[in-house]
This record gives C-alpha cells, sequence and structure tokens, in this order.
C-alpha cells in the first residue's frame, strides 16, 4: 500500500544525523564564526539545524498542496498546520517513536501535519487522506485531512471535537505509569490542541487526573496558541494571561513559549519530555503561534498576515550562513515537485466502495448491520 | 445464592484475576465505599477517581487505546449525559481509523426506576445506548447472567455498555453462580462489613468461567398465545404477569433479551412467528423507544403472520420521574400495566 518515494527528509538524506542521539548529547560547540551572532542555533550541531528547516519546509509544502487540491476541487475540506510547523518538527523528532505504551503516545489535533512529517510520513499517505481515498491509511477515506492515525507510531485516532483528546490522553498516561512503577519500559503520553478550546472541560479534567496526588502522569500537555477559535479573538473569552498559568494550581510545571522559533521549541521539549520521563510527572507548555491559511477552507484557506516561523528561520541561518539565500527557494521548488507527483498518483486512485460502510464497525469483522442479526 | 450485585463483583474478581482486568475506576469505586451499589467492594485493581464523568469515559477510552483492559463505571446512568459525545468516540474510534484501533472498554452504569429515586436516580439509558452504533448494549436481569454478561463483557474486543437494573440488585438468584459457595458464607467472603473496613480484604471464591454471549436471550417462560419481549427491571414483571394469565388459561412466552445491541431476532422472529402477538416491555422514554425499533421490525418482517398490532409498553415521555410512588408508578411500567397490555394484545381481533 506504501509505495512512497521517500520517508526522509532531504537533509536526512544528505547527512543523516540521529536527532535523538543529538538530543541526548547537545552539542555547545560553534561549528562557524557566525553563529556568534545567534548563539542559539549553535546549540544544535549544524546538521540538525538544517534538518529541521529542511522539515518545515517539507511540511509547508504539504500543506500548500493540500490546500491546492481543496482548491482544485480535489477534496471537501481542509484543515491543517501552516505556522505550527517550529513547534511541529522538534515535537515529531523528539518523540520516541513506537508502538504500545513503551512508546511515547501522540494524541493530536487536526494541526498536526508538521509532527507526523518529522516523523517520516510520507507526502502520499497525507494527500490521500485529504483525497478520501480507499488507500488512505489513516480512515480509509472516512474522515478529513490532518486527521491522522498512526498506530505503529502511537499516533492515535486524530478526532474533529475539540479537546477530547485531552482527556483520553489521561488513560493512556495512567497506562505508562503503571508500567513506569512496574520498572517496565514505558514512554510518555503528549497531547496538542488549540488555544481556545483549553475552555472545554477536558482540558480541566487533563490537568485534574494529571496531578493527583501520589498518581502523577507522564504527560505533556501541550497548547498551540495561535489567539484565535476560528473567528472568536483568544483575548474576548479569556481572562486568564497564559492558558498555562491553570496549570499552577495544582502543581504543574508550567512554561509559555515562543513556538515560532524551531530552536527555542526544541530545548523546551526536549527539556519537558526528560522532565516527566524522570519525574513521572505532568508538564503543561503553552506554544505561541501563527495560523497563516486561517482556520480551514471554511474560511477560505487564503494566505493570512502573522509571522512566519520558516521565513523567520530562514533569514536566521542566511544571517548565520548556515546556507545560501537561495537555499530555502530550491528546497521548496523540489518539494513541490515531489508534492505534485504524490497528488497525480493518489488523484488516480480509487474511493473507497459503498458496501465498505459496514467494515470495522465491529472488530473482527463481526456483523453489526441489525438487518442481518 | 447471590445477588446481582455480588455476581458481577465475582464477575470484576474473575476478570481482574483471569482476564486481564486492569483498573476497575469510578466515583466511589474503590475503597472504602466500593460503589454506590456495592457493587466493587473488595477488589484489587478498584480505585476511586474525580468526580468527573467525562474524565471517566475519556480516560477509559484512553487505556482501551494503550490496550489495556478496564471496567469503568458512571455512578448513575442519570449522570452520563454529558459524557455521550465520548460515548460516540468510544464507538467509533474502530471504524473512524479503518479498523485500526479496537476499544476494549467496559463501561458499567445502574440504570431505571424502582428505588424511589426520583428525578436523577431514575433515568433509563437503553434507548439512547441503542443509537450508540460501534457499542455493544447489555442488561442483565438475573445474577447468574450479569456474572456471565459480564464475563462476555470484558472479554469483547468492542466497546460494551453494561446497564445495570438498579431495582434488581439487591434481588438473589434461583442460579448457583460457578464456584459460588452457600449464601451465609458468601456474604462473609465478599462483603465488606458495616463500620471500620481499613483491614477488611475479600475472600474470593474459586469461581469459574461462565459467559453469556452478547447478543443471545433467553426464553424465561414458555408459551403459546403471545410474546413479551422484556430486559432489565421490567422482566421479571412479564415474568409474573405470564404466571399470573397462565392461571386463566392464556399462555405467555417471555423473552428475556439480555442483550440490547445486537440483538437476537432470531429468537423473537420464532417466538412471533408461533405466537402471532407481540408485546415488548421497557422502561425508558416510549418517544423513539428501542422497542418501537423492535415493533417496527416485526410489522416489517412479519406482518402477515401476526394476528395483533405490536405494542410498545414504556415509560411515560416525561422530563422526569417524581419522587412520590403515585408519580414514579404513573411514569414507568409496572406489573398492572404489563398484565393490561397483554390481555390487550391477546383479545385484539384482527
Ligand atoms: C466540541 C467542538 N465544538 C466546536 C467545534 C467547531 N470548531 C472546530 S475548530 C474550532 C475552534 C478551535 O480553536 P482552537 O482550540 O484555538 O484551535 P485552532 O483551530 O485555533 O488551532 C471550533 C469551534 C468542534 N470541532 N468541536
Ligand atoms: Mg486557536
Amino acid at each position: 500500500m506504501r509505495q512512497v518515494q521517500s520517508t526522509k527528509s532531504k537533509a536526512q538524506m544528505k547527512t543523516r544525523p540521529s536527532a535523538k542521539k543529538a538530543a541526548k548529547k547537545p552539542s555547545v560547540k560553534k561549528t562557524e564564526k557566525a553563529q556568534a551572532k545567534d548563539r542559539a542555533l549553535g546549540l544544535l550541531p549544524k546538521n540538525q539545524v538544517l534538518q529541521m528547516m529542511d522539515l518545515m519546509v517539507k511540511s509547508r509544502v504539504l500543506e500548500e498542496r493540500l490546500i491546492k487540491v481543496y482548491k482544485a476541487g480535489d477534496a471537501f475540506f481542509w484543515i491543517g498546520g501552516p505556522g505550527e510547523e517550529a513547534f511541529g518538527v522538534p515535537l515529531g523528532l523528539l518523540t520516541n517513536k513506537g508502538q504500545g505504551p513503551a512508546y511515547d503516545y501522540l494524541h493530536l489535533h487536526y494541526r498536526g501535519t508538521p509532527t507526523l512529517i518529522a516523523m517520516g510520513m510520507p507526502y502520499l499517505e497525507s494527500i490521500r487522506l485529504i483525497m478520501n481515498r480507499a488507500t488512505d491509511r489513516s480512515t480509509g477515506g472516512r474522515n478529513f485531512a490532518n486527521h491522522y492515525c498512526y498506530p505503529e507510531w502511537n499516533v492515535v485516532p486524530v478526532g474533529s471535537p475539540i479537546e477530547v483528546q485531552y482527556g483520553m490522553a489521561i488513560g493512556t498516561a495512567l497506562a505508562q505509569r503503571r508500567r513506569k512503577m512496574k520498572k517496565e519500559a514505558s514512554g510518555v503520553t503528549i497531547v496538542t490542541g488549540g488555544d481556545a478550546g483549553s475552555a472545554e472541560g477536558d482540558f480541566a479534567s487533563c490537568l485534574i487526573w494529571s496531578s493527583r496526588p501520589g498518581n502523577e502522569l507522564p504527560i505533556y500537555i501541550t497548547v498551540q496558541n495561535n489567539k484565535w477559535g476560528i473567528s472568536t479573538p483568544f483575548s474576548e473569552q479569556h481572562g486568564e494571561k497564559n492558558v498555562a498559568d491553570r496549570g499552577k494550581a495544582f502543581g504543574i510545571r508550567t512554561n509559555v513559549v515562543n513556538g515560532n522559533d524551531p530552536i527555542e521549541s526544541y530545548f523546551q521539549i526536549q527539556g519537558d519530555l526528560d522532565y516527566i520521563k524522570k519525574n513521572t510527572r505532568p508538564v503543561l507548555t503553552e506554544f505561541h503561534v501563527s495560523r497563516l491559511y486561517g482556520h480551514s477552507s471554511a474560511s477560505g484557506a487564503n494566505r493570512d498576515s502573522g509571522e512566519d516561523p520558516i521565513e523567520l528561520f530562514e533569514k536566521r541561518l542566511v544571517d548565520s550562513k548556515y546556507v545560501a539565500p537561495g537555499f530555502v527557494k530550491e528546497l521548496w521548488a523540489q518539494y513541490d515537485v515531489e508534492s505534485r507527483q504524490a497528488a497525480d498518483i493518489a488523484r488516480s486512485e480509487a474511493g473507497p466502495s459503498k458496501d465498505t460502510i459496514w467494515d470495522h464497525v465491529y472488530a473482527d469483522g463481526e456483523n453489526a448491520d441489525w438487518r442481518k442479526f | 445464592m447471590a445477588n446481582m450485585a455480588q455476581a458481577i463483583r465475582m464477575a470484576l474478581h474473575y476478570g481482574e484475576k483471569n482476564l486481564g482486568v486492569t483498573d476497575i475506576f469510578g466515583e466511589d469505586v474503590g475503597a472504602p465505599l466500593g460503589g454506590a451499589f456495592t457493587v466493587t467492594q473488595g477488589l484489587e485493581t478498584a480505585w476511586n477517581s474525580p468526580l468527573d464523568e467525562r474524565g471517566i469515559v475519556s480516560t477509559a477510552i484512553g487505556l482501551g487505546l494503550a490496550g489495556d483492559r478496564c471496567v469503568a463505571e458512571i455512578q448513575f446512568c442519570d449522570y452520563i449525559f454529558n459524557t455521550i459525545d465520548l460515548l460516540k468516540i468510544a464507538g467509533n474510534t474502530l471504524w473512524c481509523s479503518n479498523g485500526q484501533y479496537n476499544m476494549p472498554i467496559v463501561v458499567m452504569t445502574p440504570v431505571g426506576a424502582g428505588i424511589r429515586g426520583s428525578v436523577y436516580h431514575s433515568h433509563s439509558f437503553d434507548a439512547w445506548a441503542a443509537r450508540l452504533p460501534g457499542w455493544k448494549v447489555v442488561m442483565p436481569s438475573t445474577p447468574l447472567d450479569a456474572y456471565g454478561l459480564m464475563i462476555s463483557a470484558i472479554k469483547d474486543p468492542n466497546p460494551v455498555l453494561f446497564l445495570k437494573p438498579k431495582s434488581l440488585l439487591r434481588v438473589r438468584g434461583e442460579e448457583l453462580l460457578p464456584g459460588e459457595p452457600a449464601e451465609k458464607e458468601l456474604k462473609s467472603m465478599i462483603d465488606a462489613p458495616i463500620g471500620d473496613r481499613s483491614k477488611w480484604k475479600a475472600r474470593w471464591p474459586k469461581l469459574g468461567e461462565f459467559e453469556i454471549p452478547i447478543g443471545k436471550g433467553k426464553i424465561v417462560h414458555e408459551g403459546s398465545d403471545v410474546t413479551v419481549v422484556s430486559y432489565g427491571r421490567t422482566l421479571p414483571l412479564c415474568v409474573k404477569a405470564a404466571q399470573e394469565l397462565a392461571t386463566q388459561g392464556r399462555s405467555v412466552e417471555v423473552i428475556d433479551l439480555r442483550s440490547i445491541y445486537p440483538y437476537d431476532w432470531q429468537m423473537i422472529r420464532e417466538s412471533v412467528q408461533k405466537t402471532g402477538r407481540v408485546l415488548f416491555v421497557n422502561e425508558d422514554t416510549e418517544v423513539t423507544n428501542f422497542g418501537e425499533h423492535l415493533a417496527y421490525r416485526v410489522t416489517q418482517e412479519l406482518f402477515y403472520e401476526i394476528h395483533a398490532r405490536p405494542r410498545v409498553l414504556a415509560g411515560k415521555n416525561l422530563p422526569g420521574i417524581g419522587l412520590h410512588p403515585n408519580l414514579e408508578e404513573a411514569s414507568v411500567p409496572h406489573y398492572e400495566d404489563i398484565v393490561h397490555e397483554l390481555r390487550e394484545v391477546l383479545e385484539e381481533v384482527p
């Protein structure tokens, strides 16, 4: 099913850096003089910095392709994560991916493309999803764009109801805590979602259940604050200065960071995950991010103003002479070709057939159609 | 004989010992109370959760995603309504993931009237539950069925909603559970003492495995003139009505459906083909009631074989069940109503 061109980013193919190894021992050695201007860049090996740039572009090009696919009439709806790359890519790189409680669980919202791209999702799989093809390996043509499901990476099904993932995350974290207490291999649970959704009770549930005295959970509670819930500004509905402040009442370690800076995000996520693993306690971190194409196709999916994390990062890399001025443009063009090819493949594929509607209502092929009881 | 609360408790114990149950949780489910109806006393994996129904159901979903086996409790079904979207998610996870994530969870909750529970301790949930595709829904009326259905629910790879008819939880059964000791001995072994329980531990009998397959009903009273299909609290009332009518020479067949979804259509069909008359009895509200679906199906598939209109006797379509016995009895089916309806179906001339 997955006859895919590349699962690795261009930078990965060129340099094959090990993100995890590097994450454990961040090199503080300056590799170039120019880094004196931008000390933060020098905290990561150069190939890893380039890898992040590469993956951010790779993710953005895919999202823009998804939008084009929608606008060309090849999809019914688009929603996704352009503007969240500087948060989502480091998250994907730092996730310990695998299946089952020994690995990290990801309860993502519908802006998770950067994370999936960083984990190695091929373009074709995302495009099949938005085009609701039978080959869509996440939902079989049943659900919207960016509603990913990758059991082999513990990416549990992304849903449309806002905030419910913050409640379900309690359960996977509890399963992991149990294993940790038995000294078995166990990962952490990571949950992502928007600022407006934090008004739902499920967010409060997550804070309460993850900080029960003596039963604290290994859970990374993150909020991607783009300051909007569709058309409603955060500032009109929320009296709290930061969403993350709400964690303080529960003794949860909280942070507010610039999620448009991939280096800052990288080290924040790395430090948070280390803390969670070491202490079996939750962390709540709020990442300020951009929403660069509006809420979804329902609001037009047109380019909005707002800080572009890719432009900002590119400028830093050019200023620090990590890359030549045309580097990102060229990368963009390469990925654009790849995305178009993937779209062409998906376009030629069939949708699910009508007789499949009863498939997987119950496990193991058990009939769920009352006409046949 | 064990009562239904003890039977479910023993099934849960069997589940944590033999079927990999890792968590039995909900409000006041752990020590010292062991559940508002004592169903979870003495269980090793039982624990108290925050007072948060959405948290309870979503935690169960997360445990299911991780492949752990849990039984979550909503203290009264009257308080399950703010979790309805989560129940939908539990029911659609396998389908939405195109077969990639099973949801092997059990949610149990006491339902129905009969304990003078007033507006918020008398609701039913079977009609709502029947509208949650992807779930299996069961409701026992005897301790032995409760034991066997809970074991099947735990083993099932799908989400199972286990509805506990609260007015039957204290009623003793007529059949022994596999491994069940004598009544007095059982009580001293598995019922928590009144007062200080801090040092108490249950002593469990050596229980045997026993499954009631989900989707299978049971003919609990054979008859040939009319079929009555029920489950939960109203089931024993139907049996009593059948016994009463037998003394008047009328032969009533009583089916305990036991599973609301999937349901035992073959059993209903064969019985109605034999009797030509049918009454469906349950206590959820009457508009868009599960019995209506069954009556509709009888009309569609057996229209030319029946001699009377299929009927549904259910709770009145009211916003609540009042506390005063007059109010409660006028709101949900009781014994006289069932006898009356059965007579009407029997006497109907086509
Ligand atoms: C429970 C629920 N209510 C309403 C909606 C409709 N809806 C979809 S996205 C959205 C806004 C979400 O805003 P936020 O949580 O900030 O996330 P963002 O989209 O900004 O990333 C709303 C109201 C929904 N999907 N689910
Ligand atoms: Mg937002």
